[in-house]
């Protein structure tokens, strides 16, 4: 049992949870209740991580962060570190690639409050912010809460990204997915069975919160 | 603090509008489905901005598409009342009430509660109250803005005919307690009739008729927008005794009325309301007939209809009675101001929700 990749993978999805929280009620709110232009691109372009092969999109992470690349570059200047093959690329790998995880469903929690219920709370005083406090949060929270828990759990079993952007350095970007492929690949299979079967174990209790919170949801505003 | 409102648009409908509430009065905006009210309802709590328009209370401007004024809704003090009444549902009917208020404060929340008669329901959610404590709670909550205009939004229409009289009867005794401008939308003539001091009939997004009810009844052209079945006279009135047959005999300054049992105890104040099409004209006092109300006045104004009717107005002790009769029958008994005459009613066709508790007068 790797620990250590356990741990990481633990460390990651829980940087990813924290930046893609306020992203996913933000982004998540403007989308449900914003009217514009080029909205259907906006969309689409949040979904393609879920429908691009995940090398493919490691691929073009590990290009564009990479040494020879502007965004490279600029890194290796400001932090004289680069930004592949380290777990700062992988939070920021990690967070593209849970955007479709981390914006649809709260997206649907903040669509599914009834528009009129928003105006009662303008009419009764509070500003757009005390509303998404008072009156939205508590009421799509669910949403806010599925999205979270599917990034969380998408993040630990990613593999396909960590690999090619990341590799597979111990403590730094060996996460638990890449472990297990590691201890198959030196016959371990019994390291192998065990780091699997905690996986399993996170992933169903994982849809088991996302099930339960989503029928919360729908009998809330029912 | 009077609220002034006008308004002209042309998208998403056609608009042309103004019309001034005084302080405590209740104005009723009528029009059928898709005529605005709901509309100006809306823009004058800020939800929607019209192309040209002006929104003021009390002197404070909230509207003025000339001058670039427009304050968002959670900055006018507007209390609106939602026809599906739009409670928070994750919250208690007395957390609703606090989430209007500036400083929450249970005391003043469970004060407001009393007030629309829903006594330690304030734990309660919405969920768990029928359509009539809702509709309540809706109302605490309006009012718990501390509003400087109190609208609302055809309140009335989600709940059933019983609790739709009893609510009125609140509204009508809770309006002792109100010193804003009150705004009511409501495709109802009989609730307007009922509850407001004065009238706007609003039609495709334009006025056709606007004053008191009594001078909105007597326009032909309010009554084509309304449906002139709902031409009706209101009478005020008070108890005077309970009958063993069931009956209740009013004392009304046109002389008694016999109703079919009128709520209330001897003395208690109440406003009829007499359908014009109920109403049968006679020149002399008829005989051996099973009306009960046989009112004597004299013919005030005859008001020519579109088609075979004319509306007699009979002037009975101060007030005014409607009949809606043909032409026909008018030109037979050769009717003319200043006739005597007989408006005859029967005590059958005064529905019981015609008959509504009188609130506190409100000069307007």
């Amino acid at each position: 049992m790797d620990w250590t990749a356990l741990e990481l993978s633990l460390r990651l999805a829980g940087w990813t949870v924290a930046i893609l929280l306020p992203v996913s009620i933000l982004f998540g709110r403007f989308l449900a209740f914003r009217q514009f232009r080029g909205k259907a691109v906006v969309e689409a372009l949040v979904m393609l991580p879920l429908v691009l092969p995940p090398t493919v999109l490691g691929f073009y992470l590990l290009v564009t962060f990479g040494r020879n690349s502007p965004i490279g570059q600029l890194w290796q200047d400001l932090f004289g570190s680069q930004l592949v093959f380290s777990f700062t690329g992988l939070v920021i790998a990690s967070v593209i690639f849970n955007l479709p995880f981390a914006i649809q469903p709260a997206q649907r929690g903040f669509q599914a409050i009834p528009a009129e219920l928003r105006e009662a709370a303008s009419c009764c005083g509070m500003s757009p912010l005390r509303a998404l406090w008072k009156v939205e949060l508590p009421l799509a929270w669910p949403g806010v809460v599925t999205a979270m828990v599917l990034t969380f759990a998408h993040t630990l079993g990613e593999f396909g990204i960590v690999l090619m952007v990341g590799g597979s350095i111990p403590g730094e970007t060996r996460t638990i997915a890449i472990s297990i492929y590691d201890r198959v690949q030196a016959f371990d299979t019994d390291s192998a069975a065990i780091m699997s079967a905690v996986l399993v174990a996170i992933s169903v209790s994982t849809i088991a919160v996302t099930f339960a919170l989503s029928a919360r949801i729908g009998k809330r505003l029912s | 603090m009077a609220l002034e409102v006008s308004a002209q648009a042309s998208a998403p409908i056609p608009l042309d509008v103004a019309f001034r509430v005084a302080p405590g009065a209740l104005l009723a905006l009528v029009g059928h489905s898709g005529s605005g009210k709901t509309t100006l309802l809306r823009m004058i709590a800020g939800l929607w901005t019209p192309g040209q328009a002006h929104v003021a209370v009390d002197g404070r401007t909230w509207l003025d598409t000339g001058a670039q004024v427009n304050l968002p809704p959670h900055r006018r003090r507007v209390g609106l009342v939602f026809q599906n009444y739009a409670l928070f549902p994750h919250m208690s009917a007395a957390q609703n009430v606090m989430a209007a208020m500036d400083q929450p404060d249970p005391v003043e929340a469970g004060r407001i509660l009393d007030l629309v008669n829903l006594q330690g329901l304030g734990a309660r959610h919405p969920a768990q109250l029928s359509g009539g404590q809702q509709q309540r709670v809706a109302l605490a909550r309006a009012l718990a803005r501390r509003p400087q205009a109190l609208l609302l939004d055809e309140p009335f229409s989600a709940v059933d005919r019983a609790t739709r009289e009893k609510l009125y009867a609140e509204i009508i005794a809770l309006r002792a307690h109100l010193n804003m401008p009150v705004v009511l939308v409501t495709h109802d003539v009989n609730e307007a009739q009922l509850l407001a001091d004065r009238m706007v009939v609003i039609e495709g997004g334009r006025v056709l008729s606007q004053g008191t009810v009594a001078e909105v009844m007597g326009d032909a052209t309010a009554l084509r927008a309304m449906g002139i079945r709902e031409l009706a006279a209101m009478l005020p009135a008070k108890v005077a005794e309970h009958l063993p047959d069931g009956l209740t005999r009013l004392d009304a300054p046109s002389g008694p009325l016999f109703l079919p049992h009128v709520g209330g105890p001897p003395g208690t104040r109440v406003r009829v309301r007499i359908m014009a099409h109920e109403v049968i004209v006679a020149r002399t006092r008829p005989e051996a007939l099973s009306a009960q109300n046989i009112l004597a006045g004299t013919v005030a104004q005859i008001v020519p209809g579109q088609g075979p009717a004319v509306m007699v107005h009979v002037a009975v002790g101060g007030h005014e009675i409607i009949a809606r009769i043909t032409r026909r029958a008018a030109d037979q008994l050769a009717l003319r101001p200043g006739d005597p005459v007989h408006a005859i009613v029967k005590s059958m066709s005064v529905a019981r929700d015609h008959v509504t508790p009188a609130g506190s007068d409100i000069g307007v």
